[in-house]
């Protein structure tokens, strides 16, 4: 081959490479552009569905219009008062516990991982336990349930970040540190619901669950704020959280800090978890299943994961409280014992599918 | 001209002595090949080199700065190193993977420099082709050169490779030597690799250096360390070295037994 004619053969092989790995990143794109989208149509759904009837085409004009007028009609006040919220919670939730699940499989290493990895939804409901069965916890008032659970999720945390100080921080060290602090946090809250009267007792479970139900105007823009810090931080950490499934060794010759960047991510990954759910509970699966389909989808480059897992989970999430509110009306089932459900179709074709050695 | 010189080097893995006063010296533009039966310190040596652990004693120095001294990302951009074990957690393509070696040359996006770095190392190690196809799929050989043009993309000045042909059919054990030395004289970077092959290291590296309990037991060049009488002390092996046409060849023969039931 002469020089030339091998030059251009090269040439042209790297504008094949090129187009073939725009094309790569232009369906994830794609992906995410349509999770947008059915965001915006499964909300308008939700916001139609209820006992009391609502046009679709009116619901996008009651929202359009109530974002500058206060809502003042019936119709408007069900929306903005009862619906909305919900879904807007939804929304929020859905990516926020996406995400710290992405990010924590990204940790550890591993795709079984959750956002509840680390131990913090036993923690919280034990925080939760403590405030409805004893009365005890940080604050007194209507925040005293949400602070207690916010608290002691955070605590699971940081017990953990401690451990990882001193043991340093391998995905073996953490998992075992969670799941330790899972069977007690679950002990002491089993002893609290043995001695407790049965209506706490009662009411301690239902929070377990995990409900949209409890969201308002006056606790949205708190989770709104927890998002908009967190996430652009874990975004920009989102390159170094690839460099770690190559394993440690590799990701420390590539020049990253592999202690601090798993520390800081599942410290934030924690504080978005905290934050979403000392709010509505432990709601379940969302940030394993969005993270697991989204990496089928569209593989496992977390630059576009993260955002990509994130709409997906409040796509999932969105769903998931239409069903629970409509399946069994007027009865509102807890959101969470629909993703429950959503657990089983997953874990099965886990079992099922061709063996490989990888995720 | 000098471009790395360890001095003095000790590490223990829990209160266990691992590499005990290592002191070696490699040149711009060589090829440093490492050798030693199965514990002798190899792959500590070269993790200590690229700081992914530190010795409890000694001093490692590249271009003259100590590697103590630079941060994690000044380091990255002049050693390049490749593990023993490859794997990867989740799947990613191979453009993706030999992208990673830029990361510390990357500011927030990719640049077309970027590209343009991984397109070249693709090329120079002849795999193109598999630049779209998922790293898990592959076989070791072809994932051990996905490895060394990640390596590569750092734009490195020093290669360290852990027992690259440790797992691969001849072809490639053969393919993965000449790729490495075609490198170290075209670009001008030294590579620093721990090998099990004898015969292999005799033929591609520059100098030898051959580890014994975690010290230098012989340094120099390849006729010289790779001598029946270091083999057996080292290994424990009788074997036989011929030199014909400029070439050395080693044929073990036999392990030796030691009559007071010891291993050698």
């Amino acid at each position: 081959m002469k020089p030339s004619e091998a030059a251009s053969g090269k040439e042209r092989k790297n504008e094949e490479i090129r187009a073939d790995y725009k094309k790569f990143i232009g369906r994830k794109v794609l992906f995410i552009s349509l999770s947008l989208v059915l965001i915006v149509v499964i909300a308008g759904i939700a916001a139609t569905l209820g006992s009391y009837q609502i046009a679709v085409a009116e619901v996008y004009a009651i929202i359009w219009h109530g974002l500058f007028h206060n809502p003042e009609t019936t119709k408007e006040l069900v929306i903005w008062n009862l619906r909305l919220p919900r879904i807007v919670m939804g929304i929020l939730a859905g990516i926020g516990l996406a995400i710290a699940g992405t990010t924590m499989q990204g940790v550890v290493r591993n795709p079984l991982a959750s956002p509840y990895t680390l131990g913090i939804a036993s923690a919280a409901g034990f925080g939760a336990a403590l405030a409805i069965i004893l009365g005890a916890g940080f604050v007194t008032g209507k925040y005293l349930i949400i602070a207690n659970a916010f608290v002691f999720a955070l605590c699971s945390s940081f017990i953990i970040y401690g451990l990882s100080r001193y043991k340093g921080s391998t995905p073996e060290t953490m998992i075992l540190a969670g799941i330790a602090l899972m069977y007690l946090f679950s002990a002491m809250t089993g002893v609290l619901q043995y001695l407790g009267k049965e209506e706490a007792v009662a009411e301690v479970v239902y929070w377990m669950f995990g409900s949209l139900g409890r969201a308002s105007w006056d606790n949205l823009p708190i989770v709104f704020a927890v998002l908009a810090v967190c996430v652009p931080l874990l975004m920009l950490k989102s390159w170094d959280l690839n460099t770690l499934s190559a394993g440690d060794d590799s990701a420390k010759s590539l020049g990253v800090n592999v202690d601090q960047t798993r520390v800081m991510c599942f410290m934030l990954a924690s504080f978005v978890t905290a934050g979403i759910i000392c709010f509505t509970g432990t709601i379940g699966f969302i940030g394993l299943v969005a993270p697991h389909i989204c990496r089928m989808v569209i593989g496992g480059d977390n630059r576009y994961l993260i955002p990509a897992s994130g709409l997906f989970g409040a796509v999932i999430l969105l769903s998931a409280d239409t069903v629970a509110r409509r399946i069994i009306a007027p009865t509102i089932l807890p959101v969470g014992l629909v993703t429950a459900f959503m657990g089983v179709p997953l874990f099965l074709y886990l079992i099922l599918r061709r063996r490989r050695e990888y995720w | 001209m000098v471009k790395l010189k360890v001095t003095d080097v000790a590490f223990n893995y829990a209160n266990v002595p691992v590499l005990k006063d290592v002191s070696i010296a490699v040149e711009t533009t060589e090829f440093l090949g490492v050798l030693g039966p199965n514990g002798a310190g190899k792959s500590t040596l070269l993790k200590c080199i690229d700081r992914i652990i530190s010795p409890q004693k000694g001093s490692i120095v590249l271009d003259g700065q100590d590697i103590k001294e630079m941060s994690r990302i000044e380091l990255a951009k002049k050693i390049g190193y490749i593990p023993q074990s490859l794997s990867h957690a989740f799947s990613a393509t191979v453009f993706d993977a030999v992208l990673m070696g830029r990361r510390p040359h990357l500011s927030w996006r990719t640049s077309e420099k970027d590209t343009e770095a991984v397109l070249d190392t693709l090329h120079m190690l002849h795999i193109e082709d598999l630049a779209m196809r998922d790293i898990n799929e592959l076989s070791g050989g072809q994932m051990q050169k996905v490895f060394i043009a990640r390596a590569l993309t750092q734009d490195p000045d020093v290669l360290l490779l852990d027992e690259p042909t440790s797992n691969l059919d001849v072809r490639h054990q053969l393919e993965v030597m000449h790729t490495i030395k075609s490198i170290v004289r075209k670009k001008g970077i030294s590579a620093i690799m721990a090998i099990h092959d004898l015969n292999l290291a005799a033929r591609y590296a520059d100098r030898i250096v051959m580890m014994h309990n975690g010290t230098i037991f012989s340094a120099g060049e390849p006729a010289a360390v790779l001598t029946e009488e270091n083999i057996q002390r080292v290994y424990g092996v009788e074997a036989e070295v011929y030199h014909n046409n400029g070439k050395l060849y080693i044929v073990p023969t036999r392990a030796i037994k030691h009559s007071d039931g010891k291993s050698g």
